[in-house]
Order: C-alpha cells, then structure tokens, then sequence
C-alpha cells in the first residue's frame, strides 16, 4: 500500500462515526461528509464504469466508510444499460430512458475520471491514462466488459463494414442506429440476428431481442421475416419460455436456424454466410464472437482460451496478477454463471467485501453467496425471467449453482413485467446512486 | 443517502470490536448487497419492490422460510430462497431489520 495503513487508525474513525451515530443532533450532516475527512488508507483505481465497476466503486466506499479513495475511470460521460436496450429496438422504451449520469457516485465521494486507460503497469501498480498522468493504487479493479473478436467475420472486419452492419451489444450509439434501420426497412424486408457460439453476454439477449424487433415490424410492417441465426446447437436460455411466446406472438414472423454460425458477411450483397448456407437481408444484425476488454488483455489477466480472465471467486482476484480484481463480462464465468449485468453487479459485491477487508486487515467473506435474476421482455407487455443461487463452496474453491435454487418463471406474465422494471430501477439505483 | 451510510459504517465496525473468534460479520450486510439488485442498496427500495429495510426481523425470517418451503406464494422468491441456509436466512434478516428506511 502506498499508505501506511494503521488499524488502530481505521478503528478510531469508524468509532467516531458509530459515536456520532448516538448523537442525533449531528446525525444528518456527519454522516454526510464527515467535518475532517479521515485520512485515506489506501488507494483503489476501477477500470470500467458499467455494472461490475462503478457498483464496486460506491461500494468500497460505502463499506470502507470512506477511508479508502476510489477513482472510477471510464470513458463515456453516461451510462447506457444494455438490460432493457432491445425495447429501444422494439418501440417501448427510448435511449434516453436508459441513459444515467455518474453524478450521484460522487456523493459517495468516489472519484470519477473521464479518461481511458491505455496500460496496466502492474509491476509499478500504475495505470496510464490517455488524457491525465498516470495514477498509482493499492489494488486495482478491471472491469472493461467485451471486446468483439472481427478477425472472426472477415467481411466486418473494417471500419466502414461495421457502420453498415451493426452490433448493437453494447447499448448506446448503435442500439439507435438500429433501430433507425429497422424504421427503413421496408415492410416485407428480412431482419436477420446472427450470434456467435457460448459463451456471450446476456445469454437470453438474442432470443429477447428477436422477440422485440418482432413485435415492432408486426405492427409497423407485418409482412416482414425475422431471422434468427444461432452458431449454438439450440435456443441456450429460458427455452421454454421463447418458444412459446414466439407461437404464440409472433407466428410466420419469427424463423429460428440453429448451427448457423456466422463465417463471413458480404455487406454489398448484404449476405450472412454460414458454414453451408449463405443468408440475405435487408437489415444485418451480426454480433461477433466475443473475448475480454482490449485492457485486461494488455495487463495479462487473459488465462482462458486466449479470451476470458480467470479470477479466484472468493475474491474476484485475478489468477494471473495479485492484487488486480476483475469483474464482469471479462471474466472466466464460473460453474452455470451467465455474463449478465445481476453479475457484474454481484462480482462487484464479492470484490468490494474482500477489498475492504483486506485493506483493513479483517478476515475476507468465507463463503460468499450471490443471486442473478435476469429479465426478458417478449413484448411491451410481458416478460419472464431466470435465477440462480450461487455460492462459494470451500471446500471445492469453486463458486457453485446452490442445488436445489434458481429457476425460470412459470410462463411468461405482465406482473413479471412490473418486476422487470423494478429490477431495472433497483439495479440502475443499487449501481450509480 | 446520510442515514444509509451511517448505518453501512456502523455495520462496517461490528466486527472490529467482535475480533477473530466470531467466523465472519458481515455476513448478513453482504448476502443483503446481492438482494439489492431487485430490493435497493441495503433494501432501500427504488420503487416498484417490497421496502425491506427496518422490516422487523422474526417478520423477514418467517417470509424467507415460506418462499423456501412454499408455503408463500412467488414468482421468484420461492426459488432464490432455496439457495440460502438458516444461518443466513437469520444474517440478512438482521440486517435488513437494523436499516433506516430513507
């Protein structure tokens, strides 16, 4: 650390604010900003200011009672959610709806730095930044999200060709695009879907997704085919559920083709071509193949497959380098862990406990226990959602599915719509303010 | 916010004073940030979510063990409830039975 940290003086701050706690008078403007900011007893720095890092941010602060400074360093000057970005799609909701600031993170006194960081030196344990000098921390949290693997898809893999033919799985920008396009699709024109194999982010997304561009062009153009191109063997998530509402709502709309991965795209002759087949359209939706933030990969925290950053679970610690956590969809997922937003969240939790605790010299969570809850919104009216229980089982060193827990919803319903987007409120809450 | 991160300090030194005997303190405070995704930071909810904080405690504990043995009725809770044990089901009661409601 580069602070000297003193336990005595972490117990002396904390008993003064547990003393003030007594004293009602000055309850409301202590808890506050405290009148003499205590010194800091060390320094975090998070990469990435999406689920897992700006959660984990408020979060060290919060539970270090302000002793620890945090900086958030992230590029963009807003939040974007991607949960909830395929109603943009489907007409329900408008990007604005799922645009946040990162204001209220400061009330926690969490420093957030627009910037980008271009290098990890971890033997220094600095992070260089393109805009600002480099800063120093005690420990370090990565949480840069996906990058996308074009060397895959040949055709995309150049500027111009991924103007034409969108992503739109990382909301913002592009989720826009897309639906713009879709607007000028004419009624009778193909959509088609393609997405890569397991794993990537948001397992239900895809199958949401075609339910949602579905549901606009039955109303706006109901003469036009949605086409679902899945590189996996079958459906990968709350099957059950997508096959049904897609016989029941949109029957003649939605065509799904599994073991169709994605070889190359021809975006002059607007085709998507498969192992066999070659597929044309008239608005091409290709999500290629992804792998961990071109950051994580820079600082060697990649150690599966060339792709994903394995992390101790009990910690979110990196395998590769002490002292450097990492979260969310960069991450090696563990047994049955879905790279959602409810994880990256989560992660961010496991991550901010051991911090504190280590940085405090107190004993780590021995058997920490998360939930995800993931939603799916197959129209503007109802949804469905999955959940897992898992925990950190010691014995095994594993993060581990609780047997017996989680489950899907019984059928899809307008009152799991409600909890929908109280999950989104809740979660947009629980991350940024 | 003021009353949330008091309370969050004051959960913070429990284990200072509990020292190493006791196996882990915050145990309840960090299963309560996993519910916060659906119930709000230290289950201050956000709107559209039963409020969990300041709910008395015996009242958490008999909700967490009728979705767990279905005698609740529940979308969801029944299956997340199953993955806790009694010692946590007792954890994040108390937990979420000591915060302020905003």
């Amino acid at each position: 650390m580069t602070n000297d940290f003193s336990r005595r003086e972490f117990i002396k701050a904390i008993g003064a604010s547990a003393a003030a706690a007594g004293t009602p008078g000055i309850l409301s403007g202590c808890a506050t900003e405290p009148a003499t900011p205590p010194k800091p007893i060390g320094r975090v720095i998070v990469i990435g200011g999406g689920y897992g890092g700006a959660t984990c941010a408020k979060y060290v602060r919060m539970w270090s009672a302000r002793r620890i400074e945090v900086f958030l360093i992230e590029q963009n000057s807003q939040f974007v959610s991607c949960p909830l970005s395929n109603l943009v799609l489907g007409g329900s909701r408008r990007i604005e709806d799922l645009t946040l600031g990162y204001e209220k993170l400061r009330e926690y006194g969490v420093q957030v730095i627009r910037d980008e960081a271009t290098e990890i030196l971890v033997e220094r344990k600095r992070v260089r930044l393109k805009r600002i000098e480099d800063l120093p921390y005690d420990r370090l949290v990565v949480s840069p999200g996906i990058d996308f693997m074009y060397d895959q898809i040949p055709g995309l893999n150049n500027a111009e060709a991924q103007k034409l033919v969108l992503h739109a799985w990382k909301a913002g920008p592009e989720t826009v695009a897309l639906r713009k396009q879709l607007e000028a699709m004419p009624d009778g024109g193909i959509y088609i879907l393609s997405i890569p194999k397991q794993p990537f982010r948001c397992p239900p997304g895809p199958y949401e997704r075609v339910c949602q561009v579905a549901h606009y062009v039955k109303q706006a153009k109901p003469r036009s085919k949605v086409i679902l191109l899945d590189a996996n063997e079958d459906i990968v998530s709350k099957k059950g559920l997508f096959t049904a509402a897609w016989n029941d709502l949109y029957k003649g709309i939605i065509e799904y083709r599994p073991n169709q991965e994605a070889k190359d795209v021809d975006v002059k002759a607007m085709t998507v071509k498969t192992e066999f087949d070659s597929f044309k359209g008239d608005v091409l939706n290709v999500v290629p193949p992804h792998r961990a933030g071109l950051i994580a990969q820079q600082a060697k925290l990649v150690t599966a497959n060339n792709r994903w950053c394995g992390v101790n679970w009990q910690t979110a610690e990196s395998v590769a380098v002490p002292g450097v956590h990492v979260l969310g969809d960069s991450t090696l997922s563990a047994s049955a862990m879905p790279k959602s937003a409810s994880m990256a969240n989560n992660h961010a939790k496991i991550a901010a406990s051991a911090i504190v605790a280590i940085m405090t010299g107190q004993p780590v969570n021995p058997a920490p226990t998360i939930n995800n809850t993931c939603y799916s919104y197959v129209s503007d009216r109802e949804a469905m959602h999955v959940d897992s229980v898992h925990r950190w089982m010691p014995e095994k060193k594993a993060l581990e599915p609780v047997p017996g827990s989680g489950g899907l919803s019984s059928q899809r319903s307008e009152t799991e719509k409600q909890y929908a987007d109280a999950w989104a409120r809740n979660i947009w809450a629980d991350t940024l303010s | 916010m003021g009353a949330k991160l008091l309370a969050a300090a004051l959960v913070a030194a429990t284990p200072v004073g509990a020292a190493a005997q006791t196996p882990y303190a915050n145990a309840g405070r960090d299963l309560a940030a996993s519910c916060a995704i659906c119930h709000g930071t230290s289950g201050v909810n956000a709107g559209g979510m039963p409020n969990l904080a300041g709910q008395p405690k015996d009242y958490l504990v008999l909700q967490l063990r009728d979705f767990r043995d279905g005698k609740r009725p529940a979308t969801i809770m029944h299956q997340i409830a199953k993955g806790l044990t009694e010692e946590q089901i007792d954890a994040v009661a108390a937990f979420y039975a000591a915060q302020k409601t905003r």
